[in-house]
């Protein structure tokens, strides 16, 4: 069983019997998504919600939740499966400190618009562990679907 | 050339920063030592331009348990400071203070968190008074903000800020020896950049 690291900004795709893993989410999210039955399974780590919102153009689409789960997608459907045959578990988007600044709240923007997106693919999520104010590591098994999630100071949750 | 992005910091520029760290580092050890009442030695305080990857290295790794205290910069200067603490150095800073002997971050009660927040209050009160009594600027800092989390994620937070300016980011090690043990203590400072272009234009090193 090999372990599959997912940086930030980044995404990668597993087959059975790896691991894919992401590492301290913040404001972050985790976006697992996962065939069933041929066992693939997909993970986005994004940063921010919209591309179009980007300053820079020719900025990495992997860093926004529309273009990054949108290309996740594709190289998933590249891999012998379809959207239609889709699960997702989300993981992150929490508010690291507390202020009262919008800059610092991109966690529930991130978590709209992951979900936002994920509807319009009509990819239903089947499990959801955001929000809140501490940081989550994820994997994500490809052999059974399951999304682990570690935090600093809590214990581990398996769904 | 207008300053666009951190990287292109020139080297007098960059060492202007580092002056400034000297400048803020001084100020924040007297100011550390005499409410303490303990000597303190100060490094020369090393100033990195890092991307994102490599300054959650430096701080430990993602997973690494730390401190962060957040501050926003408000006034002729606008941007963000985290002042980011070690284990040893939040346990070193807060068990003379408040006479107590805590070894780990899980020990921190409530009252042992407002003293950190007040340290840091300290620590990046130096910095800014630093910057502003050398260009004349007015430069206000928000309340502190603080969490006990893994470094990555509290990383998350500048690096969406810093995602839109480039994936560099400013990070003063501006650690402390107390009692011969060195406090980790680091700065990161993420001023927006129209702001950095007017800090170094005050202070005659401008583009």
């Amino acid at each position: 069983m090999g372990t599959i690291n997912v940086g930030i900004s980044d995404l990668n795709i597993a087959r059975e019997p790896d691991v894919l893993a992401t590492y301290a989410l913040g404001s972050c999210v985790g976006i697992c998504l996962y065939d069933e039955k041929i066992k693939l399974a997909g993970l986005a780590h994004i940063m921010l919600p919209w591309s179009a919102e980007a300053s820079n153009t020719g900025d990495n689409a992997r860093r926004f939740a529309d273009t990054g789960i949108t290309e996740l997608i594709s190289m998933m459907c590249r891999n012998g499966t379809s959207v239609n045959k889709l699960t997702a578990k989300i993981a992150g988007g929490a508010q690291m400190f507390k202020t009262k600044s919008a800059v610092f709240n991109i966690g529930d923007r991130n978590v709209a618009a992951v979900k936002k997106v994920l509807s319009s693919y009509k990819i239903p999520i089947i499990a959801e562990q955001t929000g809140e104010n501490y940081g989550r590591t994820v994997f994500f098994y490809s052999a059974n679907g399951k999304m682990e999630i570690r935090a600093a100071t809590r214990p581990t949750i398996i769904v | 050339m207008a300053l666009e992005k951190i990287e292109q910091l020139n080297d007098v520029q960059i060492d202007t920063l580092k002056e400034i760290g000297n400048i803020g580092q001084g100020n924040a050890a007297s100011a550390l030592s005499s409410i303490m009442g303990k000597m303190i030695d100060i490094s020369v305080p090393n100033v990195k331009i890092l991307d994102f990857d490599k300054t959650v290295k430096y701080l430990g790794g993602e997973e690494q348990l730390v401190v962060g205290i957040l501050f926003g910069i408000t006034g002729e200067i606008n941007g963000m400071l985290i002042q980011v603490l070690s284990e040893t150095a939040a346990c070193g800073m807060v068990n003379p203070l408040m006479n107590d002997n805590i070894s780990s971050l899980s020990e921190l009660n409530n009252m042992n968190r407002s003293c950190l927040e007040e340290i840091g209050n300290i620590l990046a009160g130096s910095y800014i008074n630093a910057i502003a009594s050398l260009t004349g600027m007015t430069i206000d800092i928000s309340v502190p903000s603080l969490t006990i989390d893994m470094a990555g994620a509290i990383l998350s937070v500048p690096a969406v800020k810093f995602s839109m300016i480039g994936d560099k980011v400013l990070l003063i090690d501006d650690s402390f020896i107390i009692d011969n043990g060195e406090l980790k203590s680091n700065i990161i400072l993420i001023p927006e950049i129209e702001s950095l272009s007017v800090l170094f234009s005050k202070l005659g090193v401008g583009n």
